[in-house]
């Protein structure tokens, strides 16, 4: 099996009429995806690759099964659907959307949580579940992924998207398939951090072992430490720290808005300490990621 | 984005925060003076710089008359901070402060939630108090969907054991912290110390907040008001003008990112894409020993100008020797429409691509025609069968064998 | 002519306003402009952008436009009749 998608999921895009959600809706279509529609208010009766589009999120609610939404519109609108997409009674949401106020999704996390409904991102590339559906831009266009994505026993998990296409690829190279790779979004708030989706990788027997990309900034490495030693993960991770010349200019914004280095537990170095005391094994090479996960899981 | 001391205050005191009756900005020692003559009590002096360590560093001075007052205002104005020449000195009156508190508000980012926090030992480091006096401290998360609420403030604020009217008071202050973080687009409002006077009433005496950067549209109103530009960017260090050339070629053309232009004194440029990968690539360069001359970050498939653009700005910059093109695996960014703008970039610029460019290392989404134009013009490249770390390890090689 | 690309409108088709109406409303990177009297007018410095979308070949008559790719032995993207 796999998390959070498999090929049976139903889904629909919110903005698919923008220039990279039609790209993105003719990837997972010709990935093998079922978008069941998508919105675009003031647009209903179009099509986008054979999908209809409509008004509103309810049109589509009201006569089929929707399991999941991609958010792609406008930051300033981003709140506004991911609202109008929980009320419908989705459950699985990914939000692509860069640059939304984190206030804005402090709201949306809320009210997903008083609704048991689950949002991946912002500011990411969404799920893919190799061999049954993508869910979002992740390895671009469907010959693309095949290539970089294969069918497999490592969960990953990443706080670039980017970087999930480059890990899987390295991953696929050596042999190494996954079950599900998940973006899961480089703002400070996300929907889901890796000690969030560590419990459903735990449940899915097809998983044997886990791979994160993760950064400076934040507490969710520490989280996921913490998640690993009280809850007594079943699965070797291995990990992978980016941006550890940041640890010298404390305050200075790169790559994503979630990097900014706040406290001393924020940087590379303090993060990488408290992996390994977890139990996990940080990779100081990409390309070494595929052997020491070999070694943790023979 | 960092405030300044008297932004933040101007920013709080729209809620209704009380401030000291007099809390203005001088840019002169004479200016600092003629404020003293108007408090006709003692004042406090205050640089106005967007950094930590200002008491240490002799930025905050006292004065019984305004002659005092003139002297220390020219002291501070000279000072420089961490780097940080300030932006003018402020001027307040000092009052006698029966007790210091602190109130803060911050997002929680596993909780997901606002955290409200509160001690009745302000004045100090709330690290410390956190660390040293765990009981003197209190915290309390808020909703985001129900209206920033005073009876949230007063279950916090009691839960130190305070009452009375000190309790009430309270109560109002930090409701009203609380409700300027949600309005204004905060991610820190922070007011320390703040002082309980001797008659019972109130002030902000240090307050300091900071806006998210996502933010700035929604709040122009009151950046405008504040008189904060659109080119202040409040890093921890002032943009140079080679960063500012590159938000601008950034902002001319929508089309992809070119983005978080951040220099460096090395010889290799980079074009480098997209967050996370430049993070690993810049890591990876410095692992091999080279000496990168600026970050950046392309992503979201910039059109050919865009990168030509960015590959002129870097190739101008004084010491720049060659340049590394490099990515992790593109999906939505083209390989031949990078790899196109690059080469222009470098030609445009008089050189000879083959020369220039140490190493191209962007596989992915049409690389078949991106490795032909690299082709044409003999450029060294690279596809995903060789790392991102070994591509700057070559590129690296190159700078020592040059 | 772009360092890139070279596009090619034929004559027949250049000179004909409905043509040259279509070509600049389809093509998402404005290498078509129309001129003030109604012919075709080619935007040399937006060439190089082109996407290799052929929505321009699409939207014309076979054999009205060819997309040439500079950089691959001149070879061209065209519709035959």
């Amino acid at each position: 099996m796999s998390i959070l998608i498999t090929r049976d999921t139903t889904f629909i895009i919110q903005g698919i009429t923008g220039r990279e959600a039609v790209n993105v809706t003719r990837e997972c279509l010709d990935y093998g995806s079922k978008i069941v529609g998508g919105v675009t208010p003031g647009r209903a009766g179009r099509e986008v690759y054979g999908v209809p589009v409509y008004d509103t999120v309810a049109q589509i609610a009201s006569k089929t099964r929707v399991d999941g939404s991609i958010i792609t519109v406008p930051a300033p609108f981003a709140r506004d659907a991911a609202f109008e997409a929980i009320e419908a009674g989705i459950k699985t949401m990914v939000i692509v959307t860069e640059r939304i106020p984190r206030g804005d999704v402090a709201q949306m996390v809320e009210l997903a949580k008083l609704r048991a409904a689950r949002i991946i991102g912002p500011n990411c590339l969404g799920i893919i579940s190799p061999g049954e559906a993508k869910m979002g831009g992740l390895g671009g266009r469907a010959e693309d992924a095949r290539k970089a994505f294969s069918k497999g026993p490592i969960g990953v998990m990443s706080r670039s998207g980017g970087m999930t296409t480059e890990i899987c690829n390295t991953l696929t190279a050596a042999g190494l398939g996954q079950s599900t790779a998940v973006s899961i979004g480089g703002d400070a708030i996300i929907g889901s951090t890796y000690a969030e989706l560590m419990p459903l990788f735990d449940a899915d027997e097809e998983t044997k072992g886990i791979v994160i990309y993760s950064e400076p900034g934040g507490p969710m490495e520490a989280d996921l430490a913490r998640y690993v030693k009280e809850e007594k993960s079943r699965l070797p991770i291995v990990a992978f720290m980016a941006g550890r010349f940041m640890d010298e200019m404390p305050g200075m914004r790169f790559g994503h808005a979630g990097t900014i280095v706040e406290g001393k537990a924020d940087t590379a170095a303090e993060k990488i300490q408290r992996l390994e005391e977890a139990g996990i094994t940080v990779a100081e090479r990409i390309e070494d990621i595929p052997a020491l996960l070999k070694k943790r899981l023979a | 984005m960092r405030f300044y001391e008297f932004e933040s205050k101007a920013l709080l005191a729209k809620q209704g925060l009380p401030l000291p009756a007099v809390s203005r900005v001088a840019g002169t020692p004479a200016e600092a003076g003629a404020i003293a003559r108007e408090i006709a009590g003692p004042v406090v002096l205050k640089s106005q710089v967007l950094t930590g360590g200002r008491m240490k560093a002799g930025g905050v001075l006292f004065a019984d008359s305004p002659d005092e007052c003139e002297s220390a205002a020219e002291k501070i104005l000279k000072l420089e901070i961490n780097g940080h020449a300030p932006r003018g000195v402020l001027v307040e009156g000092r009052a006698p402060v029966a007790q210091e508190y602190y109130a803060g508000v911050i997002y929680d980012v596993l909780a997901k939630l606002p955290v409200m926090i509160f001690s009745d030992m302000g004045g100090i480091d709330i690290e410390e108090v956190a660390e040293k006096h765990p009981q003197h401290i209190a915290k309390l998360h808020f909703s985001t969907i129900l209206p920033p609420s005073d009876f949230r403030a007063k279950e916090l604020v009691s839960s130190l054991g305070i009452s009375g009217s000190e309790l009430n008071r309270l109560t109002r202050i930090v409701a009203q912290l609380a409700r300027s973080f949600t309005q204004y687009s905060l991610t820190l409002a922070e007011i320390n110390p703040l002082a309980r006077l001797e008659d019972g009433s109130f002030i902000c005496l240090d307050a300091h907040v900071d806006m998210e950067a996502e933010a700035r549209d929604r709040q122009q109103a009151i950046l405008e008001e504040l008189g904060i530009g659109p080119d202040e960017t409040r890093q921890a260090r002032p943009p140079t003008p080679f960063e500012i050339r590159g938000a601008q070629i950034d902002a001319v053309d929508h089309r992809g990112v070119a983005g978080n232009v951040v220099e460096f004194d090395g010889d290799l440029g980079l074009v480098i894409g997209a967050g996370g990968g430049s993070l690993t690539l810049f890591d990876a360069i410095r692992r091999h020993g080279g000496k990168p001359a600026n970050y950046c970050e392309i992503g979201g498939n910039p059109s050919v100008s865009k990168t030509c653009e960015l590959t002129k700005l870097i190739l101008s910059k004084t010491g720049v020797r060659k340049i590394a093109v490099m990515m992790n695996v593109v999906s939505n960014t083209r390989v031949d429409i990078v790899a196109r703008g690059v080469i222009k970039g470098v030609i445009e610029s008089g050189y000879d691509p083959a020369h220039k460019i140490a190493i191209f290392r962007i596989p992915g989404s049409w690389e078949q025609d991106g490795f032909k134009i690299l082709s044409k013009y003999g450029v060294e490249y690279c596809d995903r069968s060789v790392s991102m770390f070994d591509a700057a390890g070559r590129a690296v090689a190159k700078m020592q064998q040059a | 002519m772009g360092l890139f690309i070279e596009v090619q409108v034929a004559p027949e088709a250049s000179s004909k306003p409905a043509v040259v109406k279509k070509l600049v409303e389809v093509c998402p990177v404005n290498i078509f402009g129309e001129r003030e009297d109604g012919g075709l007018d080619i935007i040399e410095s937006n060439v190089d952008e082109c996407t290799l979308c052929e929505l321009c070949l699409d939207a014309t008559e076979p054999g009205a436009v060819r997309v040439i790719k500079l950089y691959d032995q001149g070879q061209a993207l065209e519709r035959s009749a």
